[in-house]
């Protein structure tokens, strides 16, 4: 039962990401091409009411719903790997046009082909576990 | 109510809905990120046994693979329930770019020239799929986060690792975009 809640934030996440069209190879084409405001529009606006809820969260000390300190865990401060993954995501995420999220989305609108780019990812995020020891973080 | 929802949705409703979840996964005491889903996906499969990254008790990750499953069923209700079935509405400068490359204007959310099995069938379409998705699940883990962990949850935090990701999200994106491209299609 502690997971029903997980499901139906999951469901509203993949609906939003449909009924955005963000979930859209065409949008993160036309994204990458600066033709639209949309996709930034849809990011902008989440980062930005996100950036005041985390201040507001730190601010107030605000608990989650078990009553624990809400954590923000600063992330590694070596910066090869965000830029050279990062680089690596973008290439393929302007080619598949979608990210992990999007991709699962995909494959329950209907659009099943999305299963090929989905599992492709996920032997990449293996690959990458086989080979992460060897290149530069 | 009813024509509002199966309209697509204003770019300013989705952020809000799209912030809305990641406040919603802090309360529930977890963080929005959708990729490390890819990590669990091969543990649950065995790769903890041969490689060490994947060796973890994975069945605390149980919650993420359940989000993920909420997410094909939301794809799933979208479609069937919210849809009006009319063609994305990208810009007609897209539109027209894409058809040098050959893409014909959308009918759906997606093109027919990649995501049919037609086109799955053919070298270069699973090609394009296949090294697609590699690329984004590899560099994804390698980068610690995907645009959900970094560009949502990370830049919300002023992190400045999620900042330089994002950074390379758009450096990795204008490249493929701009360089090859034009080579693949």
């Amino acid at each position: 039962m502690k997971f029903v809640k997980f499901l139906i934030v999951g469901i509203i996440f993949g609906i939003v990401m449909a009924k955005s069209e963000a979930f859209s190879w065409y949008r993160i084409q036309e994204m990458f091409r600066f033709q639209s405001f949309h996709m930034y529009g849809i990011i902008g606006t989440a980062v930005v009411l996100g950036v005041i809820g985390v201040a507001l969260i730190k601010k107030f000390k605000i608990r989650d719903f078990s009553g624990n300190p809400v954590l923000f865990l600063p992330k590694d401060k070596s910066y090869p790997r965000y830029l050279l993954g990062g680089t690596l995501f973008g290439l393929g995420w302007a080619l598949s046009g979608a990210c992990p999220g999007p991709m699962v989305v995909n494959i329950g609108y209907g659009y099943v082909p999305f299963i090929i780019v989905f599992l492709f990812a996920t032997l990449g995020t293996f690959l990458y576990g086989i080979i992460k020891d060897k290149i530069p973080h | 109510m009813i024509e509002f929802l199966t309209q697509p949705w204003s770019w300013w409703f989705s952020g809000i809905i799209i912030s809305a979840i990641m406040f919603i996964m802090l309360y529930f005491g977890q963080s929005f990120g959708f990729s490390a889903n890819l990590r669990t996906i091969c543990s649950i499969a065995g790769a903890g046994k041969k490689v060490k990254f994947f060796d973890f008790n994975w069945r605390s990750q149980l919650w993420n693979i359940v989000f993920l499953i909420g997410a094909i069923i939301g794809g799933f209700i979208a479609n069937q329930f919210l849809s009006n079935d009319e063609p994305v509405k990208i810009s007609e400068a897209t539109v027209e770019t894409l058809s040098q490359y050959g893409f014909g204007a959308p009918k759906g959310a997606q093109p027919d020239e990649l995501f049919t099995w037609e086109a799955v069938f053919t070298l270069k379409g699973f090609l394009v799929l296949a090294i697609g998705g590699l690329l984004v699940g590899f560099g994804a883990r390698y980068a610690g986060g995907c645009t959900s962990g970094h560009a949502i949850s990370g830049l919300s935090d002023l992190q400045v690792p999620s900042l330089v990701a994002v950074i390379g999200f758009f450096v990795g994106g204008l490249i493929m975009t701009y360089v090859f491209f034009p080579m693949i299609f």
